[in-house]
C-alpha cells in the first residue's frame, strides 16, 4: 500500500484574477466577556469593533461580572482594580485605601479619551450600529437577579451558553 | 507590491490592495476599486465619505478612523456599514486611495 500526499493547490482570490495564494480569512469572531472591570471591558469591545470595521462578523456574550458592561446602572461606573493588580505598580496596601480605585478609574478614563476611545456606553451603541450581536448570559442574569429591562437596549437577547455556541458556529471564540 | 490597471490607469498597490501613492488616485480609480470589492457604482453618499476622507487625510496627514468619519462626514455609523458592508474601516480608505488606518476605532 502506498499513500501519496498531494499538496492542495493554493486557492486564488475569487473573481479578482489574482494568482497569489489566499490566506484563510477569519469570517466571524465570538467574544465572551466575563469581567466587569473597566480595563477588562475595553479589550472585548475594541476587538469586536475592529472585527466589524474589517468586515468580520462579531458576536459578544456577556457573562458573570461581564454583565456589568451591559447593565444600565453599572456600565457608566466601571472601575479599574487597584488591589491585586501588579501592573498598576501601586502597593496592595495603598491600592486598598479609600478613593484609590475611583482615582485610578478616572485617570484611565482620561487616558482613553486622549486616545479618542469612546466611553463604554458609546462603544456599545457603536457596536450595535456596526451590526455586532450582543447577548447576556441567562445563568448570570438569574444569579445576579437581573431582568432584560436592566440591560441596555442594544442587547439582542438573553441566551444560554448552549445558544451562544449555536450562534458561534464556525467562529473564532475568544474568552476575556 | 504590484501594478494594477484601474480604469485605464496603472497604479501601484500593496499586498492588501491599498494604493501606495495617494497622488495617483482619481475618481475613476475609486470607481474601479469599488467595482472590484463588490460595492458597485458609487453613489452620492459614497462620494460624501470619500471626499471627507481625502480632505481629512490631506489636513491631518493620516487617514481618518471610522469613528472620526461617522462624527465629521455627515454619514452616520449605520449608513457607513450599509455603504461599505464588507468592512468600512478599510474599504473607505482603500477606495479613497489612502493607506489603511492605524487606529482601532
Amino acid at each position: 500500500m502506498s499513500s501519496t500526499v498531494t499538496l492542495e493547490k493554493p486557492q486564488t482570490a475569487a473573481g479578482s484574477g489574482e494568482d497569489r495564494p489566499r490566506r484563510q480569512r477569519i469570517e466571524h469572531v465570538s467574544i465572551i466577556c466575563s469581567k466587569g472591570t473597566l480595563d477588562m471591558a475595553y479589550p472585548g469591545l475594541i476587538l469586536a469593533n475592529a472585527a466589524r470595521m474589517s468586515g468580520i462578523d462579531a458576536t459578544l456574550f456577556f457573562t458573570f461580572w461581564g454583565l456589568d458592561i451591559i447593565t444600565e446602572k453599572r456600565l457608566d461606573h466601571l472601575h479599574v482594580s487597584t488591589v491585586g493588580n501588579p501592573s498598576m505598580h501601586i502597593p496592595t496596601m495603598v491600592g486598598g485605601l479609600p478613593g484609590m480605585e475611583s482615582l485610578a478609574s478616572t485617570m484611565m478614563r482620561k487616558e482613553m479619551e486622549k486616545l479618542d476611545i469612546p466611553p463604554v456606553r458609546e462603544m456599545l451603541e457603536m457596536l450595535h450600529d456596526a451590526g455586532a450581536k450582543m447577548y447576556g448570559c441567562r445563568m448570570a442574569m438569574d444569579m445576579f437577579k437581573r431582568e432584560k429591562e436592566d440591560l441596555v437596549p442594544w442587547v439582542d437577547d438573553v441566551i444560554s451558553a448552549m445558544d451562544f455556541f449555536d450562534k458561534s458556529q464556525g467562529a473564532q471564540v475568544l474568552f476575556i | 507590491m504590484e501594478a494594477i490597471n484601474y480604469a485605464g490607469q496603472t497604479v501601484e498597490v500593496n499586498d492588501e490592495g491599498f494604493l501606495t501613492n495617494s497622488e495617483h488616485w482619481t475618481p475613476e480609480v475609486a470607481g474601479a476599486i469599488a467595482e472590484e470589492v463588490g460595492i458597485g457604482p458609487l453613489t452620492d453618499e459614497h462620494w460624501k465619505v470619500i471626499t471627507f476622507c481625502r480632505e481629512d487625510a490631506a489636513q491631518q496627514g493620516t487617514p481618518p478612523g471610522l469613528r472620526r468619519i461617522s462624527k465629521l462626514s455627515g454619514v452616520n455609523m449605520k449608513d457607513l456599514y450599509r455603504l461599505f458592508p464588507k468592512g468600512p474601516g478599510k474599504l473607505a480608505a482603500r477606495i479613497s486611495g489612502l493607506p489603511k488606518p492605524q487606529g482601532c476605532i
